[in-house]
């Protein structure tokens, strides 16, 4: 195995342009546990360390450009403002050590379904910059999964930054797991609402082959909330309408039995967190409501 | 209740600095929290090489050949090692039964039975190198549950067994059955007016220490070998390697290295033979160690259970009898399981006064992973079932569940199952009380002015609830579990101490075999020594083969039966000391005859407290040293047909309370508080004691709602050999445990000590099941339970 170690983010594009198979390693927290388990042997291996862009963030009128290797007790730490739905997805990842290191580059680069960052990109609304020595390109969330652990990007390209749209509404993440901390994900579903385009998103991880919106409950909802006049008139969502998107959310999984839960289960659970980030983001909207996260 | 933990009572002193009684603080402590206490993984020679084990990818099938031509040739690689490499006719080991292969021979009988071992110059070369080598098997139809061992054209697990259980199973792929059988249960379930059945069932749990399998063998001029390893009972390994490695017993010197927990896990082999087998075939230090996948097959597990019960009561709530049958699935190779089926049937009816039974427990062959030690031994499993149906009784009744168990609980006196009467204190109703009595964490504690504090809620930091679908539940349990070896084994120690002055302050040296695995039995050792003795310096030797054994660190038993063998050289080198004193100082003063005389504070005095002289004076350059062996009261073999007998040396006692908080919709569980009482006879480390509380506690808490081995019924194979998909309890899965020690002496036992580590990882889990039960109402007869079993999606 070699270890490349680019100085700067055009030599790392060259070397990937030159060995389309080396892997690319930040905090390490999925490659390195991969080749310890020696479930990986990567030819080339290519440390992106010493580019310091990589770790850093901006925050635009619209966007926060978000550097791969930010690490998520950054996030948490700064902008639970601007992401707030990625600040708690980043609460939920691993262990304090974990988070130090790994960052949402990597997430998006190993395309698990159980990546915890997948469902707050999705309902935040989120485009991956990718770039080569042939250019660069943003990729929209919704397109970048393709696969199980496979993604829209191509053999030459690296992730410099993820923008992600700046919340201005709330936005609430929720994570099963059979443990209450330090978790790998049974289920998670993220929600955003938009005020400005009177639209909701959604984000659902590890109940289907790759992380989803569940489009079909999104439309449900944007017109069930324009129809009644809620985003003018701030009323309570009724319990039909949280229902029926709550099982919309439920039907757009695809999940399978594994040893950390079965199908039916994640659907139930998917359900669940649905009507229930619903309540808590509503609630938020209409001001009635303020909730508050333990402390790291 | 002392809200610190400390124990309320405490019925001996000392009038020594740091002796019995008094938490000494352990002095592996700091250094394992630092991070800079050295494990039997951190140990370097130089020069060594690196061993590598390959394992069966299968569960069961023939192997049909083994080619390790490109391992051998793969450079770095000092040698590749299969059965047919073995030096000796002496192939297998076992603790009890002689029945597991070093290497497989013709046969796999389970996922991940070691194959071939590999030494090569660097971790990752044996790695590769062992990879290369190519096994052919051809796969054979796989035993996983009682049904399948028992079909009448079932496979045997082991073919021409010889053992002494074969003669009295009613079939091969049967370990070994114990019957107990008392009274007329028939008669007497006439007399019930109320029968309640269950079914339960009990997964696999593993014992999980975070130090995984490793040792360093470094062969010596003299042909033979020693190894530096993480154990718990030197004696009983050295007892089965030596014979496989041809060579006699002094020629393999073992010394214990740093234990990174062991909870029975350590019991039987894991590296030890192939690190010896490596050396010796290359003349070269070789060192193992598994990582965390490999560990996972590296040693037994804790037997899964299904148990079925039957319970009846009269309408006033006494119970009439108790019909069971405990299935415990040994998997591939004996291991323990004979003394685990000894512990569930023996204990089957839990600290109860049921005069009227019928109990069968066994344990099966299977092709499932090998099942033994892990603390609780047998007695965990029974003790889920028989609570639940405590539960299930009172309700019948109309009956409190507390109140129902006061009832029927055992006393001194009772006769257990067995015929044996309990022949010291057994507190259970007063444990019950005590739990009951506690102070009850306060309600909704996630509320605050800021919103919910999802920490104190249900699914934790994953933020799943701010208290939507959450309900409380409470549950209670008690257990009883058997402290040292039973059924007639010989439980003996060595301990070997010696008193000298170095430097004119007296020093005391105590060498054992004790297997320190993170109990506190060295600290309790120089505790002793300081009390016995009236010194302040005590050394502690390592531990190794070079002294006489100790037994295992198992059973609950090292405090007891190690510590009763220090206690025990002490008196012999303090009587010593005393002939000697007597010899030069006794004209001179006549206490030196008439006085009952002590040793403290440096100092010979009398009973009265009256300084005779300094101990330095009396020994000046002579050292007195005394090695001995000590024995508990000997035990009885459980009679084959009716299991009666005096099978148990000392019973220990655990009662909890569980206070839960069940997300209903999400199946998600908090566990708020796990309160304890613990009779401990005496404490001699309080704080000890209490930490052994706490982290049996919390082992409890891991099997009832997340600890699992996952095995595949239709290949036999595990699915998640991984702390990612194995999940341990967090410390924000860890509850308040408040700890109200009792001290009733037992005046059978050193000091009155009670053995502790085991009871409280008994009544733990049947507590939480019963509190969840009590939130949701549901039936649950499984452990652990699961996010699925309780939302209707399993």
């Amino acid at each position: 195995m070699d270890f490349l170690r680019p100085a700067s983010w055009e030599e790392a594009l060259a070397a990937k342009a030159e060995h389309p198979t080396a892997v690319p390693i930040a905090g390490g927290t999925d490659v390195m546990v991969e080749i310890n388990f020696d479930h990986r042997r990567p030819e080339y291996l290519m440390d992106l360390g010493r580019i310091a862009d990589l770790t850093e963030w901006e925050v635009g009128a619209d966007s926060v450009r978000l550097g791969a290797s930010v690490p998520y007790s950054r996030i948490m730490e700064h902008l639970r403002a601007e992401l707030p739905g990625l600040a708690l997805a980043s609460h939920t990842v691993a262990s304090p050590q974990i988070r130090n290191r790994g960052g949402v580059g990597g997430n998006l680069g190993t395309a698990s379904p159980a990546g915890d960052a997948h469902p707050a990109l999705l309902a935040a609304g989120a485009e991956v910059e990718a770039e080569s020595v042939r250019g660069t390109r943003r990729i929209p969330i919704d397109a970048f999964y393709t696969g199980v652990k496979r993604n829209a990007l191509e053999p030459d390209e690296l992730i410099r930054a993820v923008h992600v749209r700046r919340a201005e509404g709330p936005q609430q993440f929720s994570k099963v797991g059979t443990r209450n901390a330090m978790v790998i994900a049974v289920c998670a579903f993220g929600l955003a609402l938009h005020p400005g385009t009177r639209t909701v998103r959604t984000g659902i991880g590890s109940a289907a082959p790759t992380p989803i919106r569940a489009t079909a409950a999104e439309e449900f909802l944007n017109a069930a909330l324009e129809e009644g006049g809620f985003w003018d008139n701030g009323r309570v969502v009724t319990p039909s309408a949280a229902k029926q998107f709550a099982d919309l959310c439920a039907a757009a999984c695809n999940p399978i039995d594994d040893v950390r839960g079965t199908a039916d289960y994640r659907r139930h659970a998917v359900g669940v967190m649905a009507r229930r980030t619903l309540t808590w983001t509503w609630e938020s909207y209409r001001g009635a409501r303020h909730t508050t996260e333990g402390a790291a | 209740m002392a809200a610190n933990g400390a124990p309320t009572t405490i019925t001996q002193g000392s009038r020594t600095r740091g002796g019995v009684g008094e938490s000494t603080l352990r002095p592996d402590g700091t250094l394992k929290v630092t991070g800079e206490f050295a494990y039997s993984s951190d140990m370097w020679h130089e020069d060594m090489l690196w061993g590598q084990i390959l394992r069966s990818t299968v569960a069961h099938a023939e192997i049909v050949s083994i080619d390790t031509g490109e391992a051998l040739a793969t450079p770095g690689v000092y040698a590749v090692m299969t059965y047919d490499d073995l030096p000796t006719d002496v192939r297998t080991y076992g603790l009890e039964i002689q029945d597991t292969p070093v290497l497989a021979h013709g046969r796999v009988r389970h996922h991940g039975e070691p194959v071939a071992i590999v030494a090569a110059d660097h971790p990752e070369t044996a790695r590769r190198a062992a990879a290369k080598i190519k096994v052919e098997y051809r796969e054979l139809p796989v035993i996983t549950d009682e049904a399948s061992a028992t079909a009448p054209d079932a496979v045997l697990v082991h073919e021409n067994r010889d053992d002494h259980h074969i003669g009295h199973v009613p079939h091969p792929n049967i370990v070994h059955r114990q019957p107990i059988l008392r009274g007329d249960a028939d008669a007497a379930a006439a007399r019930a007016d109320v029968i309640v059945k269950g079914e339960y069932y009990f997964g696999m749990q593993d014992q999980a220490f975070l130090g995984p399998e490793s040792g360093l063998a470094v062969p010596a001029e003299d042909g033979g070998v020693d190894l530096y390893i993480a154990t718990q009972w030197l004696h009983s390994d050295l007892r089965q390697i030596a014979p496989v490695l041809g060579l006699p017993e002094d020629k393999v010197r073992m010394t214990l290295s740093g234990v990174g927990g062991a909870f029975g896990g350590r019991e039987d082999l894991s590296m030890q033979i192939h690190a010896c087998l490596l050396a010796i075939r290359t003349g070269k230090p070789v060192k193992i160690v598994y990582n965390r996948f490999e560990s996972f097959f590296g040693h037994v597990h804790r037997h899964p259970a299904r148990l079925s019960y039957e319970h009846g009561a009269t309408r006033d709530g006494k119970l009439t009898h108790l019909r069971c049958r405990i299935v415990l699935d040994g998997g591939a190779y004996a291991s323990a399981s004979p003394a685990v089926v000894g512990n569930a049937s023996s204990l089957a009816v839990g600290p109860y006064v049921v005069e009227d039974v019928d109990i069968e427990a066994l344990a099966l062959y299977s092709n499932n992973p090998p099942c033994g030690a892990m603390r609780g031994f047998g007695a965990v499993q029974a003790c889920f079932a028989y609570e639940a149906q405590m539960d299930k009784v009172a309700k019948e009744l109309g009956m409190d569940p507390v109140e129902f168990r006061r009832i029927n609980a055992m006393e001194q006196g009772t006769l257990m199952p067995t015929g044996q009467p309990v022949d010291s204190p057994a507190p259970v109703a007063e444990l019950l009380r005590r739990v009951k009595a506690m102070p009850m964490p306060p309600e909704r504690q996630w509320e605050s002015s800021e919103g919910a504090d999802v920490r104190q809620l249900p699914g934790g930091l994953s933020n799943t609830t701010h208290g939507e679908g959450v309900v409380r539940g409470v549950g209670y349990a008690v257990g009883i579990k058997n402290v040292g070896f039973s059924e007639g084994f010989d439980d003996y120690s060595t301990a070997k101490v010696r008193m000298e002055v170095v430097g004119g302050v007296p020093v005391a040296t105590v060498h054992t075999a004790m297997a320190e695995v993170g109990q506190g039995g060295v600290t309790v050792h120089a505790q002793i020594a300081r009390t016995e003795l009236g010194v302040t310096q005590v050394t502690i030797n390592p531990a190794d083969t070079r002294v006489g054994s100790a037994g295992s660190t198992s059973a609950s038993r090292q405090t007891y039966v190690t510590g009763g063998a220090v206690k025990n050289a002490c008196e012999l080198v303090r009587e010593k000391v005393l002939e000697i004193g007597r010899r030069k100082f006794g004209s001179y003063h006549p206490a030196w005859a008439t006085a009952e005389l002590l040793l403290e504070g440096g100092k010979v005095v009398t009973d009265g407290g009256e300084v005779l002289t300094d101990l330095a004076d009396v020994l000046e350059d002579e050292a007195v040293e005394v090695e001995e062996e000590w024995r508990h009261r000997p035990t009885e073999a459980f009679d084959l047909r009716t299991g009666q007998g005096n099978g148990h040396v000392q019973y220990s006692f655990a009662a909890h309370r569980a206070v839960v908080e069940v997300d209903t919709e999400l199946g998600l569980v908090k566990v708020v508080e796990l309160a304890c009482a613990q009779d401990v006879g005496k404490a001699l480390n309080p704080l000890s004691v209490v930490g052994q509380i706490q982290g049996g506690t919390t082992q409890g808490l891991g099997i009832a709602i997340m600890e699992e081995i996952v095995v595949d019924p239709k290949t036999a194979k595990v699915r998640n050999p991984s702390f990612t998909d194995y999940l341990l309890p967090t410390i924000l899965d860890t509850p308040t445990i408040p700890v109200d020690v009792l001290e009733l002496a037992d005046d059978h036992a050193p000091y009155g000590l009670r053995g502790i580590g085991e009871a409280p990882t008994l009544s733990s889990t049947p507590a939480v099941l019963a509190a969840i039960r009590n939130a949701t109402g549901l039936t649950l007869d499984r452990t652990p339970v699961r996010p699925e079993h309780l939302t209707g999606t399993a």
